[in-house]
């Protein structure tokens, strides 16, 4: 299972996942993870987490496998089992023939491959990822996101942070969001999107006469009035039913013979549903790591 | 010797997680420290020329103009001044990298593992050790290439040369210390401006007695000149002790009890603001 936590600059979603991996106490309730106490157990806790932050946090001037046997090591492993699982890890995330390279000369989307490599060494049941493709270019982000999904589907739960909503929509199957220290909403990307708002039935006709016919057909099938573009021939009106709506008015549509050029049901966008919750769109552009990181504790 | 014990071969719980203990963990961490110094060839280049260049400069350039050594000739003067504060310069790398693994989440990362966080700065402090115990070496050799001599016994020599290790341990700390209340690369380089009063108004480059008397108390009490002086009667024996007004017990109680005192105030801190996170 993979959770996202979405939410804009400043929300708490690093106070968070720093708390969750034992690195801030938290300054008043509990937090546990499998059962163990973050604060009275942190060791325990750190024997089922793996942390990948912002920024890659491995070491430029040691190859990629020294890099995950220095990890393994700290895990308890000994030498010849931290090479193995360095070697198994390197396999995972495709970076085999990498593993003997300096990682001073890996490319950024490397670097954070390696970098969530380095959390999975000790085979975490949760991972915990802030803001996993930040700063990354889109080629190297849908690479970490397949290894992501990858992680995912092999059955590791997964916390990541985004402000990216495409990211969360993308990967997660639940998302969790924050505004200013807050949980806001939370659900499946398609529970919040009905949250926010309702589904439109929208079609495009070739002509005003389709269009008149198509809105006659139509008529009684949505909720409110609905909204007839004669410029562009669209004809969209809010529906509660999803997608059996869509079948209807496909049916009806058919049955009358009108002639249509495009038919689907659009939900609403997550920025929709942030927007409604929050009263702010989130902020789209990623603003550059850590500046936040060492003032956000507390909250 | 042909039959294995079945015992032997019992597979190792890879993916336990039990995690590190505390020696191991330091040993670790201490290895990749060395490491990334080691691999940084540029490193070692720039900071060998820039010991080179010191000592070439104050031993043939400003050396002719300091003449307040008394029985000593300037070179055998100046070498355990030299070597002595080979240490500061090395903890300044060790403040930028703590700064640096701080800004870049590696402590973060550390930290969410299940060995002791202490391992974190141990592991550090052990890596500078052996990097200081390096250049130490380096620079004493430096030293004797321009002309240094001992007039001591090398049991002497041996003790001093351990001294300063000691020194540079008590000095990580202080700067590991300094790396985390720096917490940006940047910030981190500003330990310069420890650095340089400390070496330069300390007895390391010229007598003390040659400084105006406000600048005296300080330039003849602090830790690196307590050192300074300490190696310097060690290695060069009653022509410096003649020259500083006194021999290595009235010198070397304070080196020690100064290194002692950075270790009690520096390590609980620096581990305080580790756990802190």
């Amino acid at each position: 299972m993979i959770t996202a936590i979405l939410g804009p600059n400043g929300a708490g979603k690093t106070t968070l996942v720093r708390a969750v991996a034992t690195l801030v106490r938290p300054d008043s309730g509990t937090l546990s993870v499998l059962g163990h106490d973050v604060v009275r157990e942190p060791v325990a806790v750190r024997r089922l987490i793996g942390l990948a932050g912002q920024s890659a946090a491995v070491e430029p001037t040691m190859t990629g496998r020294e890099n995950l046997a220095m990890v393994a090591r700290l895990y308890g492993a000994r030498r010849r089992a931290a090479r193995d699982s360095a070697d198994e890890v390197l396999g995972q995330l495709g970076l085999t023939d990498a593993g003997d390279r300096l990682v001073r000369t890996y490319s950024g989307g490397m670097r954070r491959r390696l970098d969530l490599g380095a959390s999975l060494v000790g085979a975490p049941r949760l991972l915990l990822l802030d803001e996993p493709t930040s700063g990354l270019d889109p080629r190297s982000r849908v690479e970490l996101w397949d290894a992501i999904r990858a992680l995912g589907a092999a059955g590791t739960d997964v916390v990541l942070t985004t402000q990216y909503l495409e990211e969360a929509d993308q990967l997660s199957g639940r998302i969790v969001i924050v505004d200013r220290g807050r949980v806001i909403a939370e659900g499946t990307p398609g529970e919040l999107k009905s949250q926010a708002g309702t589904d439109r039935v929208e079609l495009r006709t070739r002509d005003a006469d389709g269009l008149a016919l198509a809105a006659a057909t139509l008529s009684g099938l949505g909720e409110g009035a609905p909204e007839v573009d004669a410029a562009t021939h669209r004809y969209s009106v809010a529906t509660a039913g999803g997608a059996s709506s869509l079948a209807v008015a496909a049916t009806r549509l058919a049955e009358a013979g009108v002639e249509i050029e495009d038919l689907t049901l659009r939900r609403p966008t997550l920025d929709e549903v942030f927007l409604s919750l929050t009263g702010h769109t989130p902020a789209v552009e990623p603003t550059r790591k850590r500046a936040r990181h060492r003032t956000g504790a507390g909250k | 010797m042909t039959t294995a014990t079945p015992a032997m071969t019992a597979p190792a719980p890879a993916k336990a997680n039990e995690g590190a203990g505390l020696v191991a963990a330091t040993v670790t961490i201490a290895g990749r420290a060395v490491k990334k110094v080691l691999r940084t060839p540029q490193l070692i280049v720039a900071g060998t020329l820039q010991g080179l260049m010191f000592l070439v400069i104050f031993r043939y350039v400003f050396g002719g103009a300091i003449s307040h050594t008394g029985g000593l000739s300037y070179v055998d003067f100046v070498v355990p001044g030299f070597v002595t504060t080979t240490v500061l310069f090395g903890g300044m790398g060790s403040a930028i990298a703590i700064a640096e693994d701080l800004h870049e989440g590696l402590i973060d990362r550390l930290r969410s593992l299940p060995a002791p966080s202490l391992a974190i700065v141990c592991g550090r402090v052990l890596g500078d050790m052996a990097l200081t115990t390096w250049s130490l070496a380096v620079t004493s050799a430096i030293g004797f290439a321009v002309g240094f001599r001992l007039h001591a016994s090398v049991g002497q020599a041996f003790l001093a040369f351990v001294l300063c290790i000691l020194f540079g341990f008590a000095l990580s700390w202080l700067f590991v210390a300094l790396g985390f209340v720096a917490g940006s690369p940047q910030a981190a380089q500003s330990t310069a401006f420890l650095v340089f009063p400390f070496t330069f108004v300390s007895s390391a480059f010229v007598p003390v007695a040659t400084m105006p008397t406000w600048m005296r108390g300080f330039a003849a009490h602090q830790p690196v000149t307590e050192m300074v002086n300490t190696v310097r009667v060690l290695t060069e024996g009653r022509a410096a002790a003649a020259v500083l007004g006194h021999t290595v017990g009235a010198y070397l109680p304070f080196a020690l009890g100064w290194s002692v005192a950075i270790v009690v105030v520096c390590a609980p801190f620096a581990i305080s603001r580790l756990r802190r996170g």
